[in-house]
């Protein structure tokens, strides 16, 4: 739920990274720590196992700029994408602005994908939103191994509603800003209906 | 109550402030932060410099959230009343109207009694405070400003990433 401070004229709001396990989305958020400048982001923050699979979040603060006078600051979280760990990503969603899914393009983990996928329709539910009402962008990660599924077919399975998506490979960066441009644009569009 | 967008005016966040740095000299507390249930700072007072606020902000959402949920596992609705203990400094979080949290961070200059019953006090009148910013929300005929952001428009935004 974005937050709209008028004393200090700042706007902030949440942007939630989902997907199964080792898909890639703290790699999303290592990336744009990695290039963005010191001035405009925090401290990036993992609440991770010793084997450093996120046992909790990943948070990530940045600041876009200014849109007339007020400062836009997006506050990015990854939920910890293994099955066990429902009960923490229902409470990351919470007062969530907008979602990026990563998808996994290993053609092994499509089963994976859609049992994720399905399980944040099941907690956005459960928190009063539904995933076609609020700004969503899906990103096909991984896009360069050797054994990524056919884009048409993980487009068919993952995106039938036809959201923004991108292509990506976290790693090298690839489609990391493009996903997040897309998924901000959406959450600013919103508040601008909202504020009609 | 309270699931709606967060809007803050001057005026609210300056009646925040006075209760929050009354509340510093009352508890002898080091600093106080008041955080949105979802993670964002709202304001704060005190010695606060050198303490990462926005990090601060985002733990105590989640640690908040993740009580919560263990509280809900054994049948209590929250566990609204938080203590850390440390070897120099303290931490006690409180929540507030079930979405406002209130954060004191007090060394041995202060006690845990004395922080608890001061924070009593601030909590009923910080409760007071965001019951009337979110009837302000509800009725924003009520002297509210528009939105700054219903008049943006697309350029606006892509400009945020034109570079």
């Amino acid at each position: 739920m974005s937050f709209i401070n008028y004393s200090s004229r700042e706007i902030n709001c949440k942007l939630v990274y989902y997907g199964p396990g080792l898909c890639g989305k703290t790699t999303n958020l290592q990336y744009i720590y990695s290039k963005t400048n010191p001035e405009l982001k925090g401290k990036m923050i993992s609440l991770a196992t010793e084997t450093e699979r996120t046992l909790f979040f990943d948070f990530l603060p940045l600041a876009l700029g200014q849109i007339r006078g007020f400062k836009t600051r997006f506050h990015l979280y990854t939920v910890p994408g293994q099955v066990f760990y429902d009960a923490s990503r229902k409470l990351i969603l919470k007062g969530v602005d907008g979602v990026v899914f990563v998808a996994d393009s290993q053609i092994e983990r499509t089963e994976a994908n859609l049992e994720s996928l399905d399980n944040l329709k099941i907690n956005l539910r459960e928190q009063g939103y539904e995933l076609d009402k609020i700004p969503f962008v899906i990103q096909y990660n991984k896009r360069d191994l050797p054994n990524a599924a056919p884009l048409e077919e993980m487009r068919r399975l993952l995106n039938p509603s036809g959201v923004p998506d991108f292509e990506a490979c976290a790693t090298v960066g690839k489609g990391v800003f493009e996903t997040l441009k897309a998924t901000a644009k959406g959450v600013l569009t919103d508040l601008k209906k909202l504020g009609r | 109550m309270f699931d709606t967008q967060l809007v803050m005016y001057d005026e609210d966040y300056r009646k925040i402030l006075a209760v929050i740095q009354r509340l510093v000299r009352d508890a002898n507390a080091k600093g106080i932060f008041v955080v949105d249930k979802n993670g964002q700072l709202i304001a704060e007072a005190g010695e606060v410099r050198g303490i990462d606020t926005t990090s601060l902000a985002s733990l105590t959402a989640g640690s908040i959230a993740a009580t919560g949920g263990l509280a809900k596992i054994i049948g209590e609705e929250d566990f609204p009343v938080h203590f850390h203990q440390g070897q120099r400094d303290n931490l006690h979080i409180t929540l507030v109207a079930k979405r406002i949290i209130l954060v004191v961070v007090f060394d041995d200059r202060s006690s845990l009694g004395l922080v608890r019953l001061r924070v009593k006090k601030a909590g009923t009148e910080l409760a007071r405070v965001f019951e009337d910013l979110q009837k302000k929300v509800d009725n924003p005929g009520a002297g509210a400003q528009q939105s700054p952001f219903a008049e943006i428009t697309d350029d606006d935004i892509d400009n945020l990433f034109s570079d």
